[in-house]
């Protein structure tokens, strides 16, 4: 045994090694990531970046089927994408243990919405796990295997980006010996026909109520007695901040909040004269608490359900006065993130913004295009919608008689976890759109993670490389272009062509991802003599340039530490005043 | 040990969350409990990043409330300003006076505040200020503001230096370890009062 220091999600890719698991499948998205990136690296396992969430549930379902232990991991949102399988595996059970690790996002520090995935366990009924720091989650995922051994059925394992992302010392343990299963061969269980999947409707109610009763008695759920009026039940981080906030107080820890040990509960509830359930997103635990009749007296009228909960917010929210704490120092400027220096986003929103062209965005690094100075997106709901939207929105148009062709935006990943779909069904219905795939070879946003564009596999080996342009022809595409990202001049004519031609067009635009491969070209410089000040470079939003005022108008300098040598702000100078010889 | 609170704050790309690493690992290999928060994704894209430890005898929240830090670590002016809050009334801010523009600053659209080093002067107890940026430059790598501003905090940490040396070394690759320590080295006693 040693002890390591790791965060929630490295500790899950230990805790999933060490409960001799071997199929681990997910798509990335922040706060998951890292557990799959962790475990490309493990020897001795399959490992997969898959295309996306639905397939890599059902890989890891596959997997569990063979007779070996399997994770899929995602985002909470990636559940929405994988809800299809999980609501029926919830039906046949599992082989081998099968856990689903998903990651919450309360905050939304990288997401678009704060959807609770503990609604998706009571849908699929299901049991849910939440560790409360990294070597818990470590534990949890041997404990999660053995749970849906016990009584066939797989198990969400939840985290936050709390969970996920925060480090604490981690206790290593030597992998189990796990013995594999045979390959399941059991039609009754596996094949979900009406007839089948009736009787394994009343196996999944008789097991969830088997689940009910050991959650009375299993380790996850644990009272730590103490003093005082308030007694709190907490599950996940928040179960921290009630301890910062009130490390003497009675606690009752949910590790596991679906299904909810009732007697336990009723016990806790009347050992204190006042109930706190503290939750961080929906009053989930609340709701089910009122519904055995049970008085809570602080729940989300005092704790919120926007956002993340601190231990101030949680001392507050029982005692009712605020705490007297300094104030920001106002009036700063705010640093949004943006588009790197070199970016091949870049020169795209340039000339995007410069057409003033209605852009049905999608989800990416390239989302950052719907900030100033570009300014153009004007839509975004969820991964792969661009293009499906465009399409929904030309006909629409059509219709009105309105005579404009809406663009669709989408990066390489985005195209391939869901965009792929959207195009087939827009040539297919005589759709009148201009979709472009940015692509930079590789997953930007989380971090420049392999896909199936790249020739790589999650470990980095050769794999086939999907030919995008092949790809969208064969869906039959009938204008398919590759354009090079930082070529303002033919971006621009070729854009201008699309737009003109009626139909599906397609523009694949190509340049590496500066971050993920390290791209670093000369630096320019800003000749003084010869810039006017007419700020027509910074049109590029770039961070590396700044205007400094004085003498007649003023110049534009780069910053060379900052700078990447991407050209762009040099072909939108009239002066030649950018140089980098 | 009562818990330790250091916040480390800087712009998305400029190398917080391995200076936080560092901290972090040397408290484990003192042999206490420590808790370590970042933020990865959409922030990291050149905002604002802000990492947080705290170590001590037993750690809760891995999270530090708004006065309570007692040591701010800023890699650039205006980030520093944003956390100051955060400090205690007694607390120690040591920060990289080097400036980087933010987008609003880039197109023109706003100005970068003229009187930050005067803003974190007056709001906070004792202040460090120092280019980072210059001493990293010297040493021959920019990116190594990190260990620069690390070297800087050294005296501030409640850490033998000897785990934090040996942090260093359990925490960056091989090849960069010497040009890391150098950098660590050149930072070590630039934090001098005012
Ligand atoms: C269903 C779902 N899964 C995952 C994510 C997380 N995520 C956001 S953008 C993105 C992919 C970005 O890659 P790409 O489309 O290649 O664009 P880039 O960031 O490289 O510009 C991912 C995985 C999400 N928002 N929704």
């Amino acid at each position: 045994m040693t002890k390591a220091i790791l965060s929630g999600n490295e500790a899950i890719a230990r805790g999933f090694l060490e409960a001799g698991g071997k199929v681990a499948a997910a798509y990335p998205g922040t706060p998951s990531t890292e557990v799959l990136e962790v475990l490309s690296q493990a020897k001795g396992i399959h490992a997969e970046w898959s295309t996306n969430e639905k397939v890599a549930l059902e890989v890891a379902i596959g997997g569990s089927l063979s007779g070996v232990r399997s994770m899929a991991c995602m985002k909470h949102v990636g559940v929405n994408v994988a809800a299809d399988p999980l609501m029926t595996v919830a039906y046949t059970g599992v082989n081998a243990g099968l856990v689903l690790m998903v990651a919450d996002d309360p905050g939304m520090f990288s997401s678009q919405n704060e959807q609770d995935t503990r609604h998706y366990a009571r849908m699929a009924k299901v049991p849910c796990l939440e560790p409360v720091d990294s070597d818990e989650a470590r534990s949890y995922v041997r404990a999660a295997f053995e749970l849906s051994e016990a009584f066939d059925t797989p198990v969400i394992l939840r985290t936050t980006t709390r969970i996920s992302h925060c480090k604490s010392v981690v206790e290593t343990a030597e992998p189990a010996a796990v013995k594999d299963k045979d390959l399941a061969n059991d039609v009754p269980k596996y094949v979900m026909l009406p007839a089948n999947a009736k009787k394994r409707h009343l196996v999944v109610e008789e097991r969830l109520a088997k689940l009910r009763d050991h959650a009375e008695t299993a380790a996850f759920n644990e009272i730590r007695p103490g003093k005082g009026d308030i007694g709190f039940i907490a599950n996940g981080i928040a179960y921290q901040y009630v301890r910062e906030a009130f490390p003497d107080a009675p606690v009752l820890k949910l590790g596991m909040t679906y299904p909810l040990p009732e007697k336990k509960l009723r016990a806790f509830a009347a050992s204190v004269a006042k109930l706190a359930v503290v939750e961080e997103l929906d009053g989930f635990v609340e709701e089910q608490l009122k519904a055995l009749g049970l008085t809570v007296h602080f729940g989300k009228a005092a704790f919120p359900p926007c956002g993340e909960l601190t231990a101030r917010t949680i001392r507050e929210g029982v005692g009712g006065t605020a705490v007297v704490c300094k104030l920001p120092v106002g009036g700063l400027i705010v640093r949004p993130p943006t588009f790197c220096p070199g970016c091949s986003h870049r020169g795209l929103y340039t000339i995007i913004a410069k057409l003033k062209l209605y852009v049905s965005g999608d989800i990416g690094c390239y989302t950052l295009g719907a900030l100033p100075p570009f300014s153009s997106m004007h839509t975004c709901i969820c991964m792969g919608a661009s293009i499906s939207g465009a399409h929904g929105m030309s006909r629409g148009l059509a219709l009105k008689g309105v005579k404009q062709k809406p663009v669709a935006v989408i990066g390489d990943s985005t195209f391939l976890h869901s965009g792929i779909t959207g195009l087939i069904d827009m040539v297919y219905n005589g759709g009148d759109a201009l979709v472009v795939i940015m692509n930079n070879d590789t997953t930007g946003m989380t971090g420049g993670q392999e896909h199936a564009g790249t020739g790589r596999s999650a470990s980095g080996a050769a794999a086939p490389k999907l030919d995008i342009g092949k790809l969208c022809q064969a869906i039959g595409a009938q204008r398919v272009r590759e354009i090079d990202a930082y070529n303002l001049k033919e971006l621009e004519q070729i854009m201008k062509e699309e737009l003109a031609a009626p139909g599906t067009a397609v523009l694949i635009s190509n340049q590496p991802c500066v971050l993920r491969y390290k791209v670093s070209k000369k630096p320019y410089h800003v000749d003084t003599t010869t810039c006017t000040g007419c700020k027509m470079c910074l049109k590029s939003g770039c961070i590396a340039l700044s205007f400094v005022p004085g003498g007649k108008k003023g110049h534009v300098e780069v910053d060379a530490l900052l700078c990447n040598g991407c050209s762009v702000c040099s072909q939108l100078c009239a002066t030649k005043s950018m140089i980098n010889t | 040990m009562k818990v330790f609170n250091i916040l480390i704050a800087g712009v998305g790309g400029q190398g917080v969350l391995l200076t936080s690493k560092i901290i972090a690992e040397a408290a484990l290999l003192q042999g206490l409990d420590v808790k370590q928060s970042e933020v990865h994704g959409m922030a990291q894209r050149g905002g604002s990043v802000l990492s947080q430890v705290r170590f001590g005898d037993k750690v809760f929240s891995p999270i530090v409330a708004e006065g309570e830090a007692d040591l701010l670590i800023g890699f650039e002016p205006l980030e520093t300003a944003r956390y100051l809050h955060f400090l205690r009334e007694d607390g120690t801010v040591i920060y990289n006076t080097r400036s980087i523009g933010t987008i609003g600053v880039s197109i023109g659209k706003e100005t970068y505040p003229q009187d930050i080093h005067e803003t974190i002067q007056k709001n906070a107890y004792a202040v460090h200020p120092f280019d980072a940026t210059h001493v990293a430059v010297e040493v021959g790598e920019k990116r190594a503001v990190n260990l620069v501003l690390l070297g800087a905090a050294i005296r501030f940490l409640p850490l033998d230096p000897s785990v934090v040396d040996n942090a260093i070394t359990n925490s960056v690759p091989k090849k960069l370890l010497e040009l890391n320590r150098k950098a660590f080295q050149a930072g070590v006693g630039q934090a001098s009062i005012r």
